[in-house]
């Protein structure tokens, strides 16, 4: 972390996310509730997040780490844009490409070629540049011959290594990854794993959120504990683990 | 920009091939339905109620308003959904969600072109030789409806992420807009009742759209007793159609901002 203190990708400095839990979609009870006086709440409202502040410098590893339901995801579709804070700010710098649930984009009535090209254009990449990669994202989705077949055909092992492999070769700043390596055979974990690695080794920004705390410690140096929305701890990855379990453990 | 471009096209591809997955006839379903829509409007109103004895060529009148409803209705009944419907995306992956409903617009001229052919064809056969003015007014009319498609499909799209309520407006509003525009009957008979409200009539964007689409198809086709007859609304070309180019850029404008301003939204509620 050293020697890249100056070159920040991500700065999130107070971030607040609250979420509405609406229990309505009709206009007509909206306007009831209205005509009402707005007395009571159609909706319950939880913190997502609460005062979120820390930095990524570029090139640096970080895992978000926490239980279930401790605003990791929240964190990462904040950072990839999909969602936006109420307060506080966040500013990326460079390209952000997100493993969040992979394959997303897919479509399963489109063959394996098509969804590479719609899956790469969604995720930023020219038309050029996926004609270029297209052999590359194939060869390392280990798809072949399949690749003019309609996706909903492919396996789940399949459908994964494709969109793994068009969003790594999208070549993006920050790489947001979620939970994308507990699925797939063991081969292509490590494959993945590799790649990960590579694309650290190679100077990009890599937020990974996973339950497998191993894993992560291998991949990242630094962690970020986060608890009911609140940031617990930042530093070094190790640290970061074992407090969380420590933590865990004294739920139990 | 360049990017948008590029995914736009993708998306509009999507949207076609997946409509016609599995269909044998493909395409060829947006040439047949307006066919036999034209087929059952031409028999029950041009026939029983014989508008084709008081409306010269009145098949080529009603078919050049119906391709052009058609495409607005297409238009903003898909762009009104297509947010909605490309939740999984919206949720996930974050791309400038103006996308989605101006992709639809596109995938309904797309279906519209094929319909502006047979029109053609079918005018071509009855003579049809317009002047530049007359083919203007058909890129205009054109534009006209696209415009007003995206800017309330952008308006309703957004709208319809918190109240699904929104589908139902659209739809009612689209079972409305064929009547309420000069496609089944001629303009004449609404200016006869309402009188000097007719202005009211005037301002609908569709109204001067499908007019001026009447202007570019169906006149040229008629003889010099029929023109004579058949006198364009009064001031279609001087005021009313850039009445309606500034109402509908109005339209598009207030869409847009009102887009805007819940897109940030989108991923959450959705």
């Amino acid at each position: 972390m050293e020697g890249m203190v100056d070159d920040p990708a991500i700065i999130c400095d107070g971030v607040q996310k609250q979420f509405v839990l609406r229990h309505t979609r009709s206009l007509k009870e909206a306007l009831v509730w209205i005509v009402k006086g707005r007395k009571g709440d159609l909706s319950r409202k939880f913190d997502a997040l609460q005062d979120v502040s820390f930095t990524v410098n570029r090139g640096e590893t970080v895992a978000l780490l926490g239980l279930n339901g401790s605003g990791k995801s929240t964190l990462l579709k904040l950072i990839s844009g999909v969602l936006q804070p109420d307060t506080g700010s966040l500013l990326t710098k460079g390209r952000i490409a997100g493993l969040i649930e992979v394959g997303a984009g897919f479509h399963h009535d489109l063959s394996g070629r098509d969804n590479v090209y719609l899956n790469g254009a969604i995720l930023g990449m020219p038309e050029r540049k996926i004609d270029q990669m297209f052999d590359s994202i194939v060869d390392f989705a280990e798809i072949g011959e399949f690749i003019d077949t309609e996706v909903k055909f492919y396996s789940s092992g399949m459908y994964l290594r494709l969109a793994f492999s068009i969003a790594v070769h999208t070549d993006p700043e920050i790489f947001l990854v979620d939970e994308i390596l507990a699925v797939g055979d063991e081969p292509f974990q490590r494959k993945c794993l590799a790649k990960i690695k590579e694309l650290a080794a190679a100077g990009k920004t890599l937020l990974v959120v996973s339950h497998d705390l191993d894993l992560v410690s291998t991949v990242c140096e630094r962690g970020i504990l986060l608890e009911h929305g609140k940031l617990i701890t930042d530093g070094p990855v190790e640290d970061v683990v074992s407090e969380l379990r420590r933590r865990s453990r004294a739920d139990d | 920009m360049l990017r948008d471009r590029f995914l736009l096209k993708l998306l509009v591809r999507k949207e076609i091939r997946v409509r016609y997955r599995g269909s044998v006839l493909g395409l060829m379903w947006s040439y047949l339905k307006p066919l036999l829509q034209f087929a059952v409007y031409f028999v029950a109103l041009g026939i029983f109620l014989n508008l084709r004895g008081s409306t010269p060529n009145y098949a080529i009148y009603l078919f050049s308003g119906i391709v052009l409803i058609n495409f607005f209705t297409e238009a903003l009944g898909n762009a009104t959904r297509s947010i909605v419907e490309n939740r999984d995306l919206i949720r996930k992956i974050y791309l400038p969600r103006e996308l989605f409903p101006v992709a639809a617009v596109w995938v309904s001229a797309v279906h519209f072109f094929p319909q502006l052919v047979v029109l053609m064809g079918a005018c071509l056969v009855v003579g049809w030789v317009p002047s530049a003015p007359q083919i203007a007014a058909l890129v205009i009319a054109f534009l006209l409806v696209a415009v007003l498609a995206t800017g309330l499909g952008l308006l309703f799209g957004a709208a319809n992420v918190y109240f699904r309520d929104s589908e139902n407006i659209v739809d009612m509003i689209l079972m409305i807009v064929t009547w309420a525009s000069p496609v089944l009957y001629v303009w004449s008979m609404v200016e006869d009742v309402l009188g000097r409200w007719f202005f009211l009539y005037q301002l609908n964007p569709m109204t001067v759209a499908v007019e001026l689409f009447h202007w570019a198809f169906w006149y040229p086709t008629l003889t010099d007793v029929e023109l004579a007859a058949a006198p364009l609304p009064p001031d279609l070309l001087t005021l009313w159609t850039p009445i309606a180019l500034a109402l509908t850029v109005l339209i598009m404008f207030l869409g847009q901002i009102t887009f805007r301003r819940l897109s940030a939204n989108f991923a959450q509620e959705l």
